[in-house]
């Protein structure tokens, strides 16, 4: 056995202390035995080159929600090795990521495909059958969204089989995040991931980089940003109780919500200079606090958004013919949930408590006493109302947060020096879910390594668990009801 | 003569008129009325693009469609007055042409070989099929009712002196209000705003379409509400009691006919597909109603 390494959301350690399991197989059946567990669920894995020429460190960072800690081990193993599968479902993405960047080969995996880099003769799951058909979405779609593959193999209306391929806005950030280059530019980089969740994004950039130069961030720094993450998950929320409504063609639904999304936005607007919050957040330094009117200015949009807010989500909640479209469809059952390692709003809609801000508290959530919200069906009226019910307590959370801001009271301190051969992971509950950023640093105290994972890496698979046996017209919902996003998948 | 003026006149304003109310209803600015003419016009500035595995079916579908309707206009009365084409079950030939426009529409979407187009192809087909028994059952207790077998004849002899005969007209006109709807693909089956291929009808056939091709499919579905709305108008006007009164009981019908569809687009979600044919069997099952009672008389 070895010595295990428990470790807190945003603690920095040295790297040599992080526990290496010599034998694979002792590594992969300690990962499969620690993911049995309901509270424990893998945060990422991934390989890290190391200094001795040709060699791979396997990481695997678990996160324990009842001790609140995240575990951390290790395996050492040689470029373009053949290993097994582990076994466990919810890693397989990984371990397709990591044959990808290393060549490293895991036997018995259950599907062995490219995760961002397919080529243009991808061979597709194919059924060789007269009585069904195949479809074939995008990646280039009708209407303003993101690139992506969607082969679906039907039986008349119904889908029997949807495979999804993604990787079409493969950016290689991660390589961005390490090459040298000014910290703002580093900082952009990290928040133009994904832009609908550019605060949770730019928290986690901040968190990560602040531990490893030992930097504790003033209270009015920490308040500002759950403040914004907050903000941030009320106003994708909104916007996507709009696109929900307007896929199944409820016109009144989406032009409410289509127009209160408006006002929280245009708030930020008037805070930080851009809508979607960017710019808002920075490592070691509070570029835009909030001010006595400003916050007046903020209590009084919320106020007025939530008036509206209440009676059309109220509205949506008891409409016959909106609840036929949402209930019983897209169901990800919670045995399915839990197998995949779904996180997030797809977890807590499949009756899987994951929320970082009640699991790994970070910011002023360990102050707040954060409920997450859980339904139980899985289908796309849970996940409706896990949005509205957010939503109902994003603003709760963002108005006690306000009246105890302590305004004026950050003093700006020196950025330091990032401490060398360290390894620091930070986790932030993005509205989609968990946002995962880990951060190696070399000798002289620079990045190495810098591993980013959204949480759509893990919940791709749960759209296409939902859609199976719906009818492909109900695909759309399904999707929207998720709102995965690609290039946060991509990277 | 004078109903194929009075159609295409109204065709020039139901559109606009859905839109108008739809977005009146959500508190949006919207469009002008006459948006969609001017989208027509634009249409046919433009060019054709063809797709390289289509053949002249495809190029001929819209024409035919457009021609059907037209055909189909070509047999509406209006106020005692015989369309320019009138004989003996004429309804019959109203209902045939419409589905020979509509089933070119079909082999056209086919002949793209697009997977999306196929999947349109086979539920407009299908649903205009289950729709064929609501429109002749309408149409055959019209004729019971007025012991007559040609449109102009049907029209101009109804009886509205009894409560009974009234109350069968206002079914009968509400089942061809949501026929209207049915065969234009709007709510609650189809959703003519959708950008999701995937959960459309009648858009989804008409996706490689552009140009003039695609100006001539618009025009045509316009006709068409205005087809449908007109049929509506017909069972009432022999309440007006002069022709001025009568053409302003077709404005007025057109008009209400545009206000309820957007009405009902503006407050109602769309269909799951698989509950569209019980719907469309709901409407049928009432058509049957509206026969039997026409027995009773």
């Amino acid at each position: 056995m070895f010595e295990h390494l428990y470790i807190n959301n945003a603690e920095t350690i040295d790297f040599a202390a992080i526990p290496q399991i010599a034998d694979y197989g002792e590594f992969s059946s300690y990962i499969k035995e620690s993911l049995g567990s309901v509270s424990r669920h893998c945060v990422n894995f991934f390989g890290v080159e190391n200094t001795i020429a040709g060699k791979v460190i396997l990481i695997v960072c678990i996160a324990d929600d009842e001790s609140h800690k995240i575990e951390v081990f290790s395996h050492l193993c040689d470029k373009n090795a053949v290993l097994a599968h582990c076994g466990v479902a919810a890693l397989e993405r990984y371990e397709r990521e990591i044959h990808e960047n290393f060549g490293i080969t895991f036997e018995g995996h259950p599907w062995f495909k490219p995760v961002r880099t397919a080529a243009d003769d991808y061979p597709f799951y194919h059924a060789d059958s007269e009585e069904v058909h195949e479809v074939g979405v995008g990646p280039i779609h009708a209407g303003v969204i993101e690139p992506g593959h969607f082969r679906f193999i039907c039986s008349g209306e119904k889908i029997l089989h949807l495979e999804i391929m993604l990787g079409y806005q493969k950016r290689g950030v991660e390589k961005l995040l390490v090459a040298e280059a000014p910290l703002e530019k580093k900082a952009l980089t990290a928040e133009s991931i994904a832009g609908d969740s550019a605060i949770g994004y730019s928290n986690a950039f901040a968190m990560v980089n602040e531990s490893l130069c030992g930097f504790s961030p003033s209270e009015e720094m920490l308040y500002a940003r759950t403040i914004a993450g907050e903000l941030e998950r009320i106003t994708i929320h909104t916007g996507d109780l709009s696109a929900i409504c307007g896929d199944v063609a409820y016109q009144l639904g989406s032009a409410v919500f289509g127009r209160l999304r408006t006002p929280i936005i245009n708030f930020m607007q008037k805070w930080c200079g851009n809508r979607l919050g960017k710019t808002m957040v920075r490592p070691f330094g509070l570029p835009y606090a909030l001010t006595p009117s400003l916050r007046d200015d903020l209590l009084d949009t919320l106020a007025k958004f939530e008036k509206d807010f209440r009676e059309m989500s109220h509205k949506i909640r008891r409409f016959p013919s909106v609840l036929s479209r949402l209930e019983k469809t897209g169901v990800v059952t919670a045995e399915q949930a839990r197998e995949i390692g779904a996180v997030g709003m797809a977890a807590k809609s499949s009756a899987l408590c994951r929320d970082i801000r009640l699991s790994h508290p970070y910011f002023k959530y360990d102050s707040l006493t954060h409920e997450p919200i859980v339904k139980h069906h899985g289908d796309v009226y849970s996940r409706t109302c896990v949005r509205i019910e957010e939503v109902y307590q994003s603003l709760e959370y963002v108005r006690s947060l306000v009246a105890e801001y302590p305004f004026g009271t950050h003093k700006a301190q020196p950025a330091q020096n990032m401490r060398p051969n360290s390894f620091c992971i930070a986790l932030t509950e993005g509205w989609r879910g968990e946002i995962c950023h880990c951060a190696l640093t070399d000798a002289d105290g620079k990045f190495v390594s810098y591993k980013v994972c959204d949480p759509s890496f893990h919940n791709w698979m749960a759209l296409a668990l939902a859609v199976r046996g719906n009818e492909i017209s109900d695909f759309p919902i399904c999707n929207k009801s998720f709102n995965l996003s690609y290039c946060g998948h991509d990277l | 003569m004078l109903s194929l003026v009075l159609i295409f006149i109204a065709s020039l304003f139901f559109s606009g008129l859905i839109s108008r109310t739809k977005s009146i209803l959500s508190g949006r600015k919207g469009p002008g009325i006459f948006q969609p003419l001017k989208d027509v016009a634009r249409l046919l500035r433009k060019g054709t693009v063809y797709p390289a595995t289509c053949s002249f079916i495809y190029r001929m579908a819209p024409v035919v469609y457009f021609a059907s309707v037209v055909a189909a206009i070509l047999t509406v009365p209006f106020n005692g007055l015989s369309g320019i084409l009138s004989f003996q079950y004429d309804f019959v030939f109203f209902a045939y042409i419409l589905s020979l426009g509509k089933f070119f529409c079909i082999i056209a979407a086919m002949d793209t070989g697009s997977s999306f187009e196929g999947m349109g192809a086979s539920r407009e087909a299908l649903y205009s099929m289950l729709a064929e028994p609501a429109f002749f059952l309408v149409l055959g207790s019209l004729g019971l009712l007025s012991c007559n077998n040609s449109f102009v004849d049907i029209f101009s002899h109804i009886d509205f002196s009894s409560t009974q005969a009234l109350v069968l007209g206002i079914v009968a006109a509400i089942i061809l209000t949501i026929l209207n709807m049915i065969e234009n693909s709007r709510l609650p089956l189809d959703d003519p705003k959708t950008h999701l291929e995937l959960t459309m009808i009648h858009e989804v056939m008409i996706l490689d379409y552009s140009g003039v091709d695609l100006a001539l499919i618009h025009i045509t579905g316009y006709l068409k509400f205005a087809l449908y709305a007109a049929l509506v108008a017909n069972i009432f006007i022999p309440l007006a009691r002069s022709f001025i009164g009568a053409v302003a009981l077709f404005v007025a019908i057109q008009a209400l006919s545009a206000i309820i569809i957007g009405v009902i687009e503006s407050f109602y979600a769309r269909y799951r597909m698989n509950h569209n044919p019980e719907f469309i069997f709901a409407l049928t099952a009432v058509a049957f109603l509206v026969i039997f009672s026409t027995f009773c008389f």
